[in-house]
């Protein structure tokens, strides 16, 4: 066995020094980023278009193509084009990494667009920091990053679970269980819904945290009997986690327990789920492809003109991450240049957008988006019947410990 | 904290669904591996077909039982033809073999995301649910343990009970020996082959109501399949029950009693104690005192 070793260990190092070999080229002509020719722009995006991740990467990718055509067909930004340059990570963090150095070293990209989980994030903010190139995360996530660099368009618990715990604890009682991802995310927000449990008068009694390779909730289902909360609060992650809410209905706990969740739907549950498993599970979002805004109906005809009239469902996702591109849009005309500092600098003044989700404003201080936020309910036609739409939810808690106009060189994630 | 009678039942059918959960993904791949010795990397995604059969039977109008054999004979199906086109040009190549596997489940998986797209429509778990005491139990925990031992059951007789079994057995022992006397070693390894990827497609089929049907969602089984059976050792059916009843058995008391997360550990840990003690499995030690 020792010479298969032998042979991945010097290929790595191969690797290794290609990589190095390409970020000290990229490093003299770093600055340069395209700025002052007339050809189209490059800008560029990572996604998972394959592996596991890709039931959430898919709706992103196509919102990602749309967006483009959407500007594009607009006049592009400054006159020119965008040209996108895409890489699919497989839903493999490494493949963040890699992508991200070739993004900027190798095809000196204008901005950065992807990532799905928090690790993926976190696999390109150092690299995104190290050459300067400005970075989009677009998906809703735990909260609290701050870098100066990178700006948020995805919901944070303060707009998803400050609404939804007072709403779940109103009307359906004051006893909470919680099920959440066993990773950072899953960690962080359990942490938030047990503030906003207290705030809200509810008892947390009991949580139970699971891998995310794990799709048997036996142990979990016994817990939930043996403990009967009124509500379950599901912060659950990915296609083996979509089996709770099936296991949860089989044994027929969803007649006596109801679920709200930050994540339902963003990775098609209620697609996958039978309808019969998932009506009544109570989520809260910016978007829901149900919203009836003049805005929003066109958005969604736009997609199913390019997407097919029988796209499964537009997600929340899809529309954080359009938000995203025409924020950077219209930051770009607004600054008159692709300079990160210049176009920094109008993401700061205030800027906003009317977005399917409606008006989407960039908050200055702490780089997160102001803007609505729906509970919705997933009713029985794989889809969500929207309750009520809360307008201009600002990011409150990124807000108050985040001020990168005051503190520029904040690089941290601010956590409860 | 004192155990009443309705947790100690909710309990032991717990424990008692795991189990058949664990054996019913690995008996395929004890056939395959543990018998032939082939490392079928691509185990988890003939399990993901088994369960998209299903899935598109139900869609046709078929009735979920029916829908669930079908899937398990075209699995079975698909087995042969991979066994004609790859499988049989690499008997005894093992790194070869991972390969060649490892490359069809990729090409697999995306083939059905192709087909169904990354989330399609699933069926939702038939029947009710039981009321014990306090507790509840999903009726369907109760089919998969009968599927289990009565998959089991069927894999019994079948090796060791007719014919085909016997020369299954001794193709695969003594390929030689065997063509000596007479058995077409070439067309038995076929056919056992088929066997073990229709029970793997049997699997795939009894997973599609109780999990997401995606077509990620063999990644998630493939590893506590190759577990049980490296833990089982090459007994197909001894095997598979015995490392599916320890497995199983003290994963979900331990996710029980504590947490998910250290139920899982503590199979790995289970699993990581009885190879350094049994490297040969638990039915080859059994056959070793024999």
């Amino acid at each position: 066995m020792r010479y298969p070793h032998a042979r991945i260990g010097l290929g790595t190092v191969a690797a290794a020094s290609a990589l190095l070999l390409t970020a000290a080229c990229g490093a003299n002509s770093a600055t340069d980023a395209g700025s002052d020719s007339k050809g189209p722009i490059p800008v560029g995006s990572i996604l998972d278009a394959t592996g596991p991740l890709n039931v959430i990467g898919k709706p992103n990718i196509d919102a990602t193509n749309l967006a483009i055509k959407d500007i594009n067909s607009h006049g592009g930004v400054l006159g020119r084009q965008l040209k996108l340059i895409s890489y699919d990570a497989q839903s493999d963090n490494a493949k963040y990494t890699q992508y991200a150095n070739k993004l900027t070293l190798e095809n000196k990209v204008s901005v950065v667009m992807g990532g799905i989980t928090s690790a993926s994030r976190e696999a390109i903010r150092p690299i995104v920091d190290r050459s300067k190139t400005l970075y989009f995360y677009n998906n809703l996530y735990e909260g609290g990053v701050c870098d100066k660099n990178v700006f948020n368009t995805g919901p944070v618990p303060s707009q998803q679970l400050a609404p939804l715990i007072p709403y779940a604890t109103k009307n359906f009682g004051k006893k909470i269980y919680i099920v959440a991802a066993d990773y950072n995310f899953g960690h962080i927000s359990a942490d938030w819904a047990k503030k906003y449990a207290k705030q809200a008068g509810a008892t947390v009694v009991g949580t139970d945290f699971i891998p995310l390779e794990s799709s048997d909730f036996g142990a979990v289902i016994n817990n939930l009997q043996a403990a009967k909360p009124d509500v379950v609060v599901s912060l659950l992650v990915g296609g083996n986690h979509t089996a709770f809410y099936r296991q949860f209905a089989s044994t027929g706990l969803n007649k006596s327990m109801k679920i709200v969740s930050t994540t339902f739907g963003d990775g098609s549950e209620h697609i996958v789920l039978a309808p019969k498993e998932s009506t009544g599970v109570t989520v809260a979002f910016p978007y829901f492809q149900e919203l009836k805004t003049p805005e929003n109906t066109a958005f969604v005809s736009t997609w199913h003109a390019k997407y097919g009239q029988d796209y499964p469902y537009v997600p929340n996702s899809a529309v954080t991450v359009w938000n995203g591109w025409h924020l950077w849009a219209a930051a770009v005309e607004k600054a008159g240049s692709l300079d990160r500092d210049k176009v920094i600098a109008a993401l700061e003044s205030g800027l906003s957008i009317d977005s399917p989700s409606g008006k989407v404003t960039m908050n200055p201080g702490s780089h997160h988006v102001t803007q609505n936020v729906s509970i919705a309910e997933a009713n029985d036609k794989h889809g969500f019947k929207v309750l009520t739409t809360n307008a201009d939810v600002p990011p409150a808690y990124e807000n108050s410990v985040c001020d990168l106009r005051k503190n520029p060189t904040t690089n941290k994630q601010f956590t409860p | 904290m004192t155990v009443q009678p309705d947790q100690l039942a909710n309990l032991t059918l717990s424990l008692l669904s795991s189990i058949a959960l664990l054996a019913v993904i690995s008996l395929g791949l004890a056939v395959l591996f543990g018998m032939m010795g082939v490392i079928n990397l691509a185990h988890g995604e003939f399990l993901m077909l088994g369960a998209f059969f299903t899935l598109t039977g139900v869609r046709h109008g078929l009735n979920l039982w029916v829908a669930m054999v079908l899937a398990a004979l075209a699995v079975g199906a698909i087995g042969v033809v991979v066994e004609r086109l790859l499988i049989q040009h690499l008997y005894g190549r093992m790194p070869a073999t991972m390969l060649a596997t490892w490359g069809l489940s990729l090409i697999l998986v995306q083939v059905v995301v192709l087909i169904y797209g990354p989330a399609s429509n699933g069926i939702p778990t038939p029947l009710g649910s039981i009321r014990i005491g306090d507790y509840s139990v999903s009726e369907y925990s109760l089919v998969l343990v009968g599927a289990a031992v009565l998959l089991l059951g069927l894999t019994y007789l079948v090796l060791t009970r007719t014919r085909y079994g016997t020369m299954a057995r001794a193709a695969v022992m003594l390929p030689d020996m065997a063509a000596a006397v007479g058995v077409d070693v070439r067309r038995t390894n076929m056919l056992t082959f088929g066997f073990g990827s229709a029970l793997a497609g049997a699997g795939g089929a009894l997973l599609a109501p109780i999990t997401a049907v995606v077509p990620s969602m063999g990644q998630t089984y493939v590893g506590r399949a190759f577990m049980t059976v490296v833990v089982g050792g090459p007994g197909v059916v001894a095997g598979t029950a015995s490392a599916a009843g320890l497995l199983g058995g003290v994963n979900s008391l331990v996710s029980n009693l504590t947490t998910s997360v250290l139920g899982t550990a503590a199979l790995l840990v289970v699993a990581i104690v009885i190879l350094r003690f049994l490297p040969t499995g638990i039915s080859g030690y059994w056959e070793r005192k024999r």
